[in-house]
């Protein structure tokens, strides 16, 4: 079956920077994809190169089986996009702006209307169809424009960030709606720096950085790789991480010190605890977890996705 | 058959403005009656008492009447190439919003222009009611007197939006209706004729598009020959309608599909 989304050498150069450095990647119809990756990683610029609202530079890029470059405002007819910012019209009501989109993408009236109603059902607001933009809560915004971004049924729903700046619970209601929408079939392109974001909603994953693509997979099969089985960290006082490197690297294969914690990469955390106290360490507070997508980040790039 | 791009932003634009009218309808009605009743009215009659002829033959009321109807106008588009922008582009990025959809560059500023021209009718009409209510001119005259007040404030649309896609900042603005707009709306021989001024700064007036609007609106209302040809007149509004529409497109591009 051909990608919906085939990229080979793609680029994007602003003036002296390369936003993008030249990535190759593929997505499958049906399929939940993800840029994982801190800021400035280029995430952001390949989305805006597929959404077909930023020229590529270079490589080439299809999308729906259209060039972006020539097929633009058909190619954007079937895309949903959930940009960075909500770019709302904060004056006007939830059910307003729902039917101004839509008559962008040429719909009929009484399409959007029935469209509004299912919409309004799907992100939880239908008690809101009337408020004003500008009254709704951050995580209600969001949802808004996630109902927005589906007026036209897109065959392609790109999501840039979508939970940045939300609290925890506006997160998980939103986490569980992109769930659902998954689970009907729509591919979807999401972007996150947050590696829970990633292993939530994402069926496939590319590791960005710098522009690049260091990693490309599942995020189990990625955890898998480079960051098999469990994580003890280590936190320790003010200043006495530093004088306590040597000793942390004998203590397993491999082991990262960051600016507040330790982190050491083991198969069996309880043993590794038990070494911890046997050599007289005496760490703040001790945790062991299982290796998430950051540890595999941390690993690739030596720093962490969010500082 | 497809709805041109353009006619959705202006849909687009209506719907906000259906829900948002409220605070532009006062001012459109208190505008011409405030400038009427001090200028015309008040200032007329000092004017009238020491000019025995009139100006050009009429009162300075009558003189003045589709003067400011043309002034306004220009105005009215300057605004609506200002704010709306600014806030398109910088505050809401509610253009960003429509660039995501099928929307291209070309489609948003001509249906910019469009609607932002609707406006200036809108004030425009609402101006010639004002005018023909303190009995200047007929109501048809005054309403006929209008055509060339739509073209001067479609022209002000373009230019101005074309200088506020270049802008980075909002600081550009206030200085723009400072050193352009008012002084546009005050030396464009609507409130006396270009010849008052000094020599050489009467070809600066000559080409301003009020003082053409000013010209075609006043042979209109008050007959009387324009002192360009009509059409030359015309030409010269559309020619600034159509060439600054154009250079909006580079600038909106670079900065809003990068």
């Amino acid at each position: 079956m051909t990608p919906l989304i085939k990229a080979t050498k793609l680029t994007k150069v602003f003036g002296d920077l390369t936003a993008v450095d030249g990535i190759d990647f593929e997505v499958a119809e049906g399929e939940s994809f993800g840029f994982l990756g801190p800021n400035g990683a280029g995430k952001t610029s390949t989305m805006k190169m597929i959404g077909a609202t930023s020229p590529i530079s270079g490589g080439e890029l299809s999308v729906l089986g259209l060039d972006p470059a020539t097929d633009g405002p058909t190619l954007r007819s079937r895309l949903g996009v959930v940009p960075q910012e909500n770019n709302l019209d904060e004056e006007l009501s939830v059910q307003d702006n729902l039917m101004m989109y839509g008559r962008y993408f040429d719909m009929s009236r009484a399409e959007i209307r029935e469209r509004i109603d299912e919409l309004l059902e799907f992100v939880q607001l239908v008690e809101k169809r009337n408020a004003k933009i500008q009254t709704l809560s951050g995580g209600m915004k969001r949802r808004v424009v996630i109902a927005r971004g589906l007026i036209n049924e897109p065959d392609l729903f790109i999501l840039d960030e979508p939970t940045t700046g939300l609290d925890p619970q506006a997160r998980h209601v939103l986490w569980d709606r992109l769930y659902r929408l998954k689970q009907q079939g729509v591919t979807l392109i999401i972007t996150t720096h947050y590696m829970d974001e990633a292993e939530q909603l994402c069926d496939r994953l590319v590791i960005m950085d710098k522009g690049r693509i260091v990693a490309e997979g599942s995020p189990r099969s990625l955890i898998d790789e480079y960051a098999p089985g469990e994580v003890v960290e280590l936190r320790f006082p003010g200043g006495v991480l530093e004088t306590l490197n040597s000793r942390i690297e004998s203590l397993a294969p491999r082991t990262e010190i960051l600016a507040d914690r330790a982190l050491i990469y083991t198969e069996d955390a309880e043993r590794t605890i038990g070494i911890v106290t046997e050599t007289g360490l005496e760490p703040e507070t001790v945790l062991a977890r299982r290796s998430t997508l950051e540890d595999v980040f941390l690993r690739l790039t030596g720093r962490t996705l969010v500082e | 058959m497809a709805t041109p791009l353009s006619l959705r932003v202006f849909e687009a634009e209506a719907r906000v403005y259906r829900r948002t009218w409220r605070g532009s309808v006062v001012s459109s009605f208190l505008n011409p009656v405030l400038y009427m009743a001090a200028m015309g009215v008040g200032l007329g009659a000092l004017v009238d008492a020491n000019m025995p002829g009139g100006i050009e033959g009429v009162s300075y009321l009558t003189f003045l009447a589709p003067g400011i109807l043309v002034a306004n106008a220009m105005q009215t588009g300057a605004s609506e190439g200002a704010w709306k922008v600014m806030g398109g582009i910088h505050w809401a990025k509610t253009w960003q919003a429509r660039l995501a959809s099928p929307i291209g560059i070309e489609g948003l500023v001509l249906g910019h222009i469009f609607w932002s021209t609707a406006r200036v009718v809108m004030v425009s009409v609402i101006f010639a009611a004002v005018i023909a209510a303190f009995q200047v001119a007929p109501l048809l005259e005054s309403l006929l007197a209008i055509g060339p007040a739509v073209l001067v404030g479609a022209a002000m649309v373009s230019a101005t939006t074309a200088f506020t896609v270049r802008l980075k900042e909002i600081s550009g603005l206030p200085m723009y209706f400072r050193f352009v707009v008012l002084p546009m709306f005050l030396f464009s021989g609507a409130f006396f004729p270009i010849s008052q001024l000094p020599n050489w700064l009467q070809p600066v007036a000559l080409i301003t598009p009020v003082y053409h609007g000013v010209e075609l609106s006043r042979s209109i209302a008050i007959g009387g020959s324009p002192a360009v040809t009509w059409w030359v007149s015309i030409a010269y509004l559309l020619a600034w309608i159509v060439g600054f529409g154009l250079v909006c497109v580079r600038p909106l591009r670079k900065r809003l599909t990068p």
